[in-house]
């Protein structure tokens, strides 16, 4: 467990003592929970369309498909036309784009940041990486399937896809989106044992909370 | 360069002098002489840049080769000083309080060869990677597919092919 996560005394501003720990104050206990449907399906429906219309990707890049992402930013692909925009926070953001090979070192940083995202939340897995490790399905250092460690909704083919292939997979996320199958958070939360399980028996210095919310 | 090679030999025991480009050259160096080398060819010839410190595994001959690239900004060129240290246990001199850069790489050295830079800096920290409990991953007897594969879960159905052969029957089927 790193230093900061210990429970240790420390002296607030006002002189005044008190104990920290960091587990219990910082971040929830509680295993993440699933979300269940409003009580009526036509309700449901209706926020499934606002939700579709309404994505925010966390700009986090990973692997060399991350460059895919700047043209699609700017005015050459304009993704923001389809209601579909970046935001520099985990807590701003709802669709995580895992965009190419995910070494250990980086999937730890992922999970910590898939954590802190709201619900309801999506993840899509960009470039053969992501499938079954594409180029890199020998390498020592990078996962094979992305779908082991966390819920994938959409993945997009290619080596690397354009931004063209990268619009069509933002359609079709919204297509499941409308269609109320895109239910990776609640898979998450429901299979939540299997997916520590997998995550810790690669990322060996496991030395964050369990739960990152 | 070749003049630079004349200078050195009359101060230096050398090796051969590889040439690669008109800009580019490699040296052995004994280890011995290969600190004052350095220095001698950074306060006196001008290669006040380290570019890169890096290590070839010699699994064979049981050695490491390390790899000082220097680079001489006025003239324009890089000398790489080639020595060779045994493998087991592996160890040198560092060399962080010539160039400060160069605890950087006998870090990654540390982490990815298992060579020892006694002194230097944060050598003992992770690197690259975290976590790893395995022999360092570029010492050659590292079975990298081997570890891959029973770490990392595969999903079936991926398929290699050849792809001149491929290419062809996709192109032209008939094979004409
Ligand atoms: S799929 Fe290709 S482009 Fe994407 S991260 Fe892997 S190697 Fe790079």
């Amino acid at each position: 467990m790193k230093p900061e996560l210990q429970p240790r005394r420390v002296t607030g501003p006002d002189g005044q003592e008190f104990e920290v720990d960091p587990l219990r104050d910082y971040y929830c206990e509680a295993p993440p929970a699933v979300h269940p449907p409003a009580y009526l399906k036509i309700i449901e429906d209706l926020f499934n369309w606002a939700r579709a219309e309404s994505i925010w990707i966390l700009g986090f890049g990973t692997g060399c498909g991350a460059i895919e992402m700047r043209p699609l930013m700017t005015p050459r692909f304009d993704a923001y036309r389809y209601g579909i925009q970046w935001r520099p926070t985990p807590r701003q953001a709802n669709l995580f784009v895992i965009s190419g090979y995910l070494s250990v070192k980086t999937l730890k940083r992922v999970i910590r940041s898939y954590e802190q995202m709201q619900n309801p939340k999506y993840v899509v897995g960009l470039g053969s990486c992501t499938i079954n490790g594409g180029m890199y399905w020998d390498s020592y250092n990078t996962i094979k399937r992305l779908d082991d460690y966390l819920p994938v909704d959409v993945y997009i083919a290619g080596c690397m896809p354009r931004p063209e292939s990268l619009l069509h997979g933002f359609m079709e996320l919204k297509r499941i989106i409308r269609a109320g199958q895109a239910e990776g958070a609640n898979d998450y939360a429901r299979n939540f044992a299997w997916y520590k399980d997998n995550q810790k028996r690669v990322i060996h210095d496991w030395d964050m909370p369990d739960y990152n919310w | 360069m070749h003049d630079l090679y004349d200078r050195l030999k009359t101060r230096f025991p050398l090796g051969d002098w590889i040439a690669r480009r008109p800009d580019l050259a490699f040296v052995d160096v004994p280890l011995a002489q290969l600190r004052s080398v350095l220095l001698h060819l950074r306060d006196q010839e001008g290669f006040t840049h380290l570019v890169l410190l890096t290590a070839v595994d010699w699994i064979e001959t049981g050695e490491f080769q390390l790899t000082y690239l220097l680079c001489n900004r006025r003239r324009a060129c890089d000398l790489g000083l080639r020595a060779r240290i045994a493998r087991d246990p592996a160890s040198m001199e560092s060399i962080h309080d010539l160039w400060p850069t160069a605890a950087t790489y006998q870090r990654e050295l540390r982490e990815m060869f298992g060579i020892d830079f006694p002194g230097s800096p944060r050598l003992h920290e992770d690197f690259i990677l975290e976590g790893w409990r395995e022999i360092p991953p570029y010492r050659r007897d590292f079975d990298t597919l081997a570890y891959a594969r029973e770490t990392y879960r595969e999903r079936p159905g991926r398929v290699t092919r050849d792809p001149a052969a491929y290419m062809q029957q996709q192109l032209d089927p008939g094979g004409h």
